[in-house]
């Protein structure tokens, strides 16, 4: 079975006509890194939520379909439950930040208390993931005196250290300057080479090429494909969908550097490098 | 407003670390992005132009006249600051109401007021949400109201503070063409962004600031041909740039098209 197993997935908001999910069917392997694209309305939020268990439990409206997340029917189980399996960081990391704690230290901790975890335990996690996303100096600062970069770190550390089977990144590096990016998305490789699963949003083409192994396309909240970073990125019509490709895959097209005997193009700079030496 | 200069300008939150001392720097008619680590001093340098920050030293001018007397509300009049984070300015429960507040606040009538309002709105594309809860839409749009907000008010000078965050292409493409028609009515135009494409594509001037410091300000492509330097301050080249420099080309590209256009010539 696989670890995300999503099936006819629809949902309305509530005083909403329109289904920001129609109909999406899609399965995710534990250790994969699923890649969501497509413009602002296709609904890559609400999948997000979706899986997380925010739909149909926090968000109310109607639902349809059925999101299996490490066996437990989303539908069925109280966010708690789902907590344990799947984390969400979401893309405004002010958003993360409960206002309830004085202290980043407190803020990590609260999740962990729910979770009914020893004293040991939640002290040592809360070390080890503070430490992991380079935050742990700031321990003892209140929440809302971080920059943006900051309290995105410290977002991502809260839920890792609930240890979910699967991580979902709703724009993870948004504020984040190119270096500080550069290091998160090396924890995050480091997390699917133990064998978590993660699934990132992302504008940055770039960094979906680079780390997702398929690609969720999605458009008006439907699933349009779902396929390797080349596959994806190599449509002619992509664009229709708002979604550009990677800088290196616009020159590909433009100059026909592509795989030998496919119409597809290189997803990242090495490739492309490699496909221009063997010209 | 011609330009706004910062002379000698020191500031510290703290006794023990100096955030600016002795920064000399002055914006002018060219768009300009400013970009660097984070905690590098960026949003601390708009909010002294704002002044919601007073300097411990130094002088901001306007003009060449300086701003010392002038009450953060009085600025508010003439330079304009879209946040990072919506939500930080976000407060009303319906859009127009939302984008209103700042043109009532500095003195315009309801009826200029909406106008104002309206036609921001329209610039964003978000004309058909006036009566939304701002707090029902996305992310991208709340950030798209809250840049229609400073926009009605119509200042002099425009800062934005990593406008392109949670923007798809489409969202892009829509605040450069804003940034270009700031830019095309004489006004001021500064934006704070970690997205070196963005600002390579979009900003004739870009500045790189480092721990409070000026290490980088020139044209947008000589600044990124600065790889060094750059490195030095946690920062890349944009894509363009990094992807001729991988296939061997020492001149420094900024934008794909005029890539494209070399490689093929020499292809």
């Amino acid at each position: 079975m696989s670890i995300i197993e999503v099936e006819n997935l629809k949902y309305r908001y509530p005083d909403l006509t329109d289904l920001v999910l129609d109909d999406l069917s899609f399965s995710v392997e534990k250790g994969e890194c699923l890649g969501i694209v497509g413009e602002n309305t296709a609904g890559k939020s609400t999948l997000c939520y979706a899986l997380a268990g925010l739909i149909p439990h926090f968000y109310k409206g109607a639902y349809g379909g059925k999101v299996t997340v490490n066996g437990l029917v989303v539908r069925e189980h109280e966010i708690a439950e789902i907590v344990e399996n799947i984390g969400l960081v979401f893309e405004n990391p002010f958003s993360q930040m409960t206002g309830a704690k004085k202290t980043v230290y407190e803020e990590v901790a609260f999740g962990l208390e729910n979770l009914g975890l020893d004293r040991k335990e939640m002290h040592r996690r809360i070390e080890q993931y503070l430490k992991l996303l380079d935050v742990f100096g700031l321990k003892d600062k209140n929440p809302f005196d971080l920059s943006g970069g900051q309290m995105q770190r410290v977002a991502i550390a809260s839920v890792l250290a609930m240890e979910p089977d699967v991580l979902i990144l709703d724009e993870p590096t948004s504020q984040l300057d190119p270096q500080g990016s550069r290091e998160v998305f090396e924890v995050i490789e480091q997390l699917t080479e133990k064998g978590m699963t993660i699934i990132l949003v992302e504008h940055k083409m770039e960094q979906i090429a680079q780390y997702a192994d398929r690609v969720l396309l999605l458009h008006q909240g439907r699933q349009v494909a779902l396929d390797t970073p080349e596959k994806i990125f190599s449509r002619p019509d992509l664009k229709g969908f708002g979604v550009t490709p990677p800088v290196v895959t616009n020159i590909s097209k433009a100059l026909n550097v592509r795989y030998p005997d496919s119409e597809l193009f290189p997803v990242t700079i090495e490739a492309f490098k490699r496909l221009e030496e063997a010209k | 407003m011609n330009t706004f200069e910062l002379k000698d300008v020191a500031f510290s939150y703290s006794p023990d670390i100096q955030i600016f001392d002795g920064l000399d720097l002055s914006f002018d008619s060219r768009t300009t992005a400013i970009v660097g680590q984070n905690g590098a001093g960026k949003t601390t340098l708009v909010k002294l132009m704002k002044g919601l920050l007073k300097p411990s030293k130094g002088t901001l001018l306007i003009d060449g006249e300086s701003i010392a007397k002038e009450t953060a509300a009085q600025l508010s009049r003439r330079v304009g600051l879209v946040f990072q984070n919506p939500n930080d300015q976000i407060f009303k429960t319906n859009v127009l109401e939302e984008v209103m507040f700042g043109p009532l606040n500095i003195g315009m009538s309801r009826s200029e007021a909406e106008k104002a309002a309206r036609e921001a709105l329209q610039k964003v594309d978000l004309e058909s949400k006036v009566d939304d809860n701002p707090y029902d839409l996305s992310l991208s749009e709340r950030k798209l109201i809250a840049l229609a907000s400073i926009l009605a008010m119509d200042t002099e000078m425009v800062i934005f503070d990593e406008p392109t965050m949670g923007q798809d292409f489409a969202g892009k493409e829509k605040i450069k063409a804003i940034i270009e028609e700031l830019n095309t009515e004489g006004k001021l135009v500064l934006c704070i962004l970690h997205d070196m494409d963005f600002a390579a594509e979009a900003f004739e001037r870009t500045v790189v600031m480092n721990q409070g410091e000026i290490i980088l300000d020139g044209q947008t492509r000589d600044v990124f041909s600065k790889k060094e330097v750059l490195e030095k301050a946690y920062l890349e080249q944009p894509y363009v740039t990094q992807i001729a420099h991988a296939l061997g080309y020492n001149e420094s590209f900024i934008h794909e098209s005029e890539l494209i256009a070399f490689l093929n010539k020499n292809a």
